[in-house]
């Protein structure tokens, strides 16, 4: 119990802490927020339950007011921009993320992980988006989806560096790769 | 842990949370129900001058915190204009202006104490199923204080990475990162359980 809560909170904070410190670098030289690829994570490394309760308490300090969001953005007025989807999609993300990677337990741990960042970090994460989009600013789905893909291909990089580090975790810190407790 | 609560004392503050999200939950309704240009425009005003009230210091803060929206409404006006229905965009880029605009109103005029609180109360029903609710407030401690300590982890991670390495920080920081965390999270359940546990 204790070790759930602390390794839920402690999740919670690395998203908000991989938001806050400066942008990482890729490979061909493209600074990127590493924020998305940390709900990844929660749950290909805490598993369905522990990984969306994580996400959900990250987004839930996002609406008290804390200014967690990549950048030092926060407060209630982000559920009312067109990020609102992805906010709503983060916690969902994470959910299905690691109901893939629970259910992947067949695959080797770097392969899983890859399709459950994919699963759930890319495609629920992008779908909540594309809602959001529709319903607060009134796009079509065709203006919506165009509209998203922008950040398609940066996100399924992230998905695949997801994967390699919950493989690495998994060989560092066995005992604590709770989605395959 | 840095706030968005704004440091400008106003008069807002005191008002009691729950009635301000209330109230909040009320106004974005209607900013959803309105249809025409003209009522958007005037609640875009109000807004405006609800912000203004406190003084200049408030103003130019509040104003600040709108510009993040800059690409949405370009998103918005751009492809409304592309269909050819250039009012009805500037119409949803004003609902979105004031409905973030009063959002983050109460985001600044209210303390994560007082949010707490309201978040304690929303989650009592949770008790009736055997949920402990205290578990989540000792959760939310927990990221407030430990945010702050990750990223000066994080930071000195960085500078041992551009000590070593003439190329820019890179992804695989991400990793030892992330064992630090894990690591943390395991040092605070053991001391949790040294205390007594939940």
């Amino acid at each position: 119990m204790e070790r759930s809560l602390t390794l839920i909170a402690l999740f919670a904070a690395l998203v908000a802490a991989l938001g806050l410190i400066a942008p990482i670098t890729m490979g061909f030289g493209v600074p990127i927020t590493a924020q998305s690829m940390g709900i990844m994570l929660c749950g290909t490394i805490l598993g369905a339950k522990r990984g969306g309760l994580a996400a959900l308490l990250f987004v839930g300090l996002v609406a008290l007011g804390l200014p967690l969001l990549a950048g030092g953005r926060g407060g209630l007025g982000m559920f009312a921009t067109g990020s609102a989807g992805y906010l709503v999609g983060y916690v969902l993300g994470a959910y299905v993320t690691g109901l893939v990677m629970e259910n992947l337990r067949s695959l080797p741990i770097g392969p899983a992980a890859g399709v459950a960042a994919v699963t759930g970090g890319l495609i629920v994460v992008h779908l909540c988006g594309v809602l959001g989009f529709m319903i607060v600013l009134d796009l079509d789905l065709r203006q919506a989806i165009v509209t998203d893909s922008a950040f398609i291909p940066g996100d399924f990089i992230k998905a695949v560096i997801a994967a390699i580090i919950t493989a690495g975790i998994a060989r560092a810190r066995p005992a604590s790769l709770l989605s395959r407790a | 842990m840095i706030s968005l609560t704004s440091p400008v004392k106003t008069r807002a503050h005191g008002w009691p949370a729950g009635a301000k999200l209330a109230a909040l939950c009320v106004a974005t309704l209607v900013l959803f129900a309105v249809q025409p240009l003209a009522p958007h425009l005037l609640f875009c005003l109000l807004m405006l001058a609800l912000y203004a009230l406190p003084g200049r210091q408030f103003l130019r803060t509040g104003l600040g915190r709108l510009r993040v929206l800059w690409p949405f409404i370009v998103v918005v006006v751009v492809w409304h204009w592309v269909i050819g229905d250039a009012v009805a965009g500037l119409q949803i880029a004003l609902r979105m202006i004031t409905a973030v605009g009063l959002a983050n109103l109460v985001t600044m005029t209210t303390r994560l104490s007082d949010m707490m609180g309201v978040v304690r109360v929303l989650c009592a029903p949770l008790r009736w199923f055997g949920i402990k609710t205290k578990a989540i407030e000792l959760a939310i401690a927990l990221v407030v204080r430990f945010t702050p300590v990750l990223v000066d982890k994080g930071q000195v991670l960085s500078q041992a990475w551009r000590a070593r390495a003439t190329k820019r920080v890179g992804w695989r920081i991400v990793l030892p990162f992330a064992v630090l965390a894990i690591d943390d999270a395991e040092h605070v359940a053991e001391a949790l359980r040294a205390r007594g546990g939940l």
